[in-house]
């Protein structure tokens, strides 16, 4: 719910608010001194950076090597391979990990596109549309973050269990279970967006002879293409990185199991092989990693939003 | 027909289409209402657009956690009434007692230290030429799973008998400044602290961007005010800055906390609970997935609904009261 502060404001998440000449920071830095104050700054920096960078040199280091010594002795004797790479994405099929790799694309895309859909719906009927009872449902809706994760797991789990839908469509559970998961923070922010649109530009539409279908696909989704990126990014990321649902509605099978369920079995039985386990988890944040660098503005506000997920 | 049932791919093309014939169809509804008479029309638009969302949530979300709350004072296999005795077990039993107490720490320490670490590195970078760039390096971590952050920091904690070259950073540091190696992850009760620095290193980032954009929002007459009357940086910190930004510290604060009550993955990939490293939310997974007790399972995740609702509506109250200043 920290979910208000980017969706007061969807379009000023305040990356670069205009600021006062001399703000509140710059007061405290300038008496610390300037010198100190950026030692400082560098040594967190380089504190927070470390240790990824370790397991990415980690990842490319052979297996002996990695034994033997800490990483940062590459840097004196450099000795780098591929070979882990080879093995988590193709070696022997106990090593194997493109295959759940595999599992978390086919999980994410729909367990994003089903929720962001519905959520965009949902939040016309709760801003455009007038009809009664309407803001006490979009409190219900609301107040449905509360609920962790864990106070729906067993129950949900059950209905799949009892049907024999999830024979034929193993990845079914999973995509209905993160859609739901998402739906009340989904339908909170984009609805919050909606409503700052101004009605003016809709009932415009409507002298024009456009109906609900026209206003929502013509007016509406084009405003909205920002909340949309944002959202669509922070709940691609919280599937992918996402390890509860992965693991309880996989049931430990491999068709199914996504990166993080395999990653973290594999930390568990196999907690000393850091050729794997750095070169799998490698593999495993690259997908976030390269969504930051490419899209850090909407990222940043996605993950802001979606803070309070749970 | 085989390509689509058959494969992965397949059955993610799928399940796309699927879906897409399903958003088109009720498209297609509601623009057949709008051509039609006024009479009804809401009704069916409601139905076409909310409805969708508001049935998943009932069959989903609401109906599951009523059940999950019933099971909760239910036997292990939901046939007899037990009344309060799953949550008399989960607070009374001694491996209870450890991960409520590990529980406490985490939902303090990590607001806090998270939250801290924020601050000051905010108000280090604020308007400094590399400030972008500085940003995103401590926000970095949060695209990274908690999996992938627990693999990260086990490396970084890595430990190997004093005969041995130590492979783990934080070891090969404490060696080469001739300590003794540690084992981090083993030894309780400071292995729960190592556990906590590793979700304090992934919720900076996010302390640190929203305290970032309230200290930028201080007025600079104040600022400037206290300068003139000679305010230190230590009294500047305290009675400028902290003050002006009370409402989003309460706001990260407690939602860190509501994240840190739920995290289970960083116990369960670093030490997989053992070494008295349990916390609630791993209890509630192991009681009922691994001892497969639906009662205690139930019992202990209504235990975590309710601890946090308070912190909610807390944070609610106070974004709310924050908008209105604004």
């Amino acid at each position: 719910m920290s979910a208000t502060i980017t969706t007061a404001a969807p379009r000023a998440v305040p990356t670069r608010a205009p600021a006062p000449r001399r703000s509140a920071a710059a007061g405290v830095r300038r008496l610390v001194g300037n010198r100190i104050g950026s030692a400082v700054a560098i040594v967190i920096a380089v504190m927070w950076t470390l240790p990824t960078l370790g397991l990415f040199v980690s990842s490319l280091r052979p297996e002996a090597d990695i034994r033997s010594s800490g990483w940062w002795h590459a840097f004196a004797h450099p000795a780098f391979t591929l070979d882990n790479y080879q093995r988590v994405l193709g070696g022997s099929p106990s090593d194997n990990m493109a295959v759940y790799f595999q599992n978390s694309v086919v999980i994410a895309i729909p367990a994003t596109l089903i929720p962001l859909t519905l959520a965009i719906m949902a939040s016309y009927a709760f801003s455009v549309l007038q009809w009664k009872g309407r803001d006490a449902v979009f409190v219900g809706v609301f107040a449905l973050q509360v609920v962790p994760l864990q106070m729906a797991l067993i129950p949900l789990l059950r209905i799949f269990s009892g049907s024999g839908v999830a024979a034929t469509f193993p990845f079914l559970p999973l995509w209905v279970a993160h859609s739901v998961f998402a739906l009340p923070l989904a339908v909170f922010l984009l609805h919050n967006f909606m409503a700052e649109v101004p009605r003016e530009l809709v009932e415009a539409a409507q002298i024009d002879g456009a109906g609900h279908v026209q206003v929502f696909l013509r007016v509406m989704l084009p405003l909205m293409r920002p909340a949309i990126a944002s959202f669509a990014i922070f709940q691609f990321l919280w599937v992918w990185n996402d390890l509860l649902v992965g693991l309880t509605f996989s049931g430990g099978s491999k068709t199914v199991q996504p990166l993080t369920a395999a990653l973290a079995a594999l930390a568990g039985d196999r907690g000393q092989e850091w050729h794997l386990l750095t070169a799998g988890a490698f593999v495993s944040i690259v997908v976030p990693l390269i969504v930051f660098f490419a899209l850090q503005r909407y990222f940043v506000r996605g993950l802001m939003a979606g803070s309070v997920k749970g | 027909m085989g390509f689509l049932l058959y494969s992965k791919n397949g059955q993610l093309a799928l399940a796309v289409l699927a879906f897409a014939a399903v958003v088109g169809l009720l498209l297609l509804v509601a623009r057949l209402a709008d051509r039609g008479s006024q009479r009804g029309r809401t009704g069916v638009m409601v139905a076409v657009f909310g409805g969708p969302a508001l049935l998943l949530l009932a069959v989903g979300l609401v109906y599951p956690a009523l059940r999950t709350m019933w099971m909760s004072v239910m036997d292990g296999n939901s046939t007899s009434f037990v009344g309060w005795s799953n949550y008399a077990q989960v607070l009374t039993d001694p491996a209870g007692a450890v991960s409520l107490r590990n529980t406490l720490l985490w939902v303090v320490l990590t607001p806090l230290l998270a939250t801290g670490m924020g601050l000051v590195y905010a108000i280090l970078v604020d308007r400094s030429r590399f400030e972008a760039v500085a940003k995103s390096l401590l926000f970095l971590p949060r695209a990274i799973s908690f999996v992938g952050a627990g693999i990260i920091w086990r490396f970084v904690y890595d430990y190997k008998g004093a005969a041995q070259q130590q492979t783990g950073l934080l070891n090969a540091t404490i060696v080469a400044l001739g300590g003794q190696p540690q084992r981090f992850l083993q030894d309780a009760p400071l292995n729960t602290l190592f556990l906590i620095v590793v979700l304090v290193w992934l919720e900076s980032g996010f302390a640190m961007v929203v305290l970032s954009a309230a200290i930028k929002a201080v007025p600079a007459e104040i600022v400037e005010a206290a300068r003139l009357d000679g305010a230190n940086a230590w009294q500047m910190f305290w009675r400028v800055t902290v003050p002006s930004i009370r409402a989003s510290l309460v706001v990260v604060l407690t939602t860190i906390s509501i994240a840190t009550l739920k995290i289970f993955d960083i116990t369960r990939t670093m030490t997989g609970a053992k070494f008295d490293t349990q916390v609630l939310a791993n209890q509630m997974y192991d009681w009922s997935f691994v001892f497969g007790d639906n009662g205690i399972g139930s019992a202990t995740a209504v235990i975590i609904f309710v601890l946090v609702i308070p912190l909610v509506i807390y944070n609610v109250r106070q974004m709310a009261a924050g908008k209105a200043v604004r």
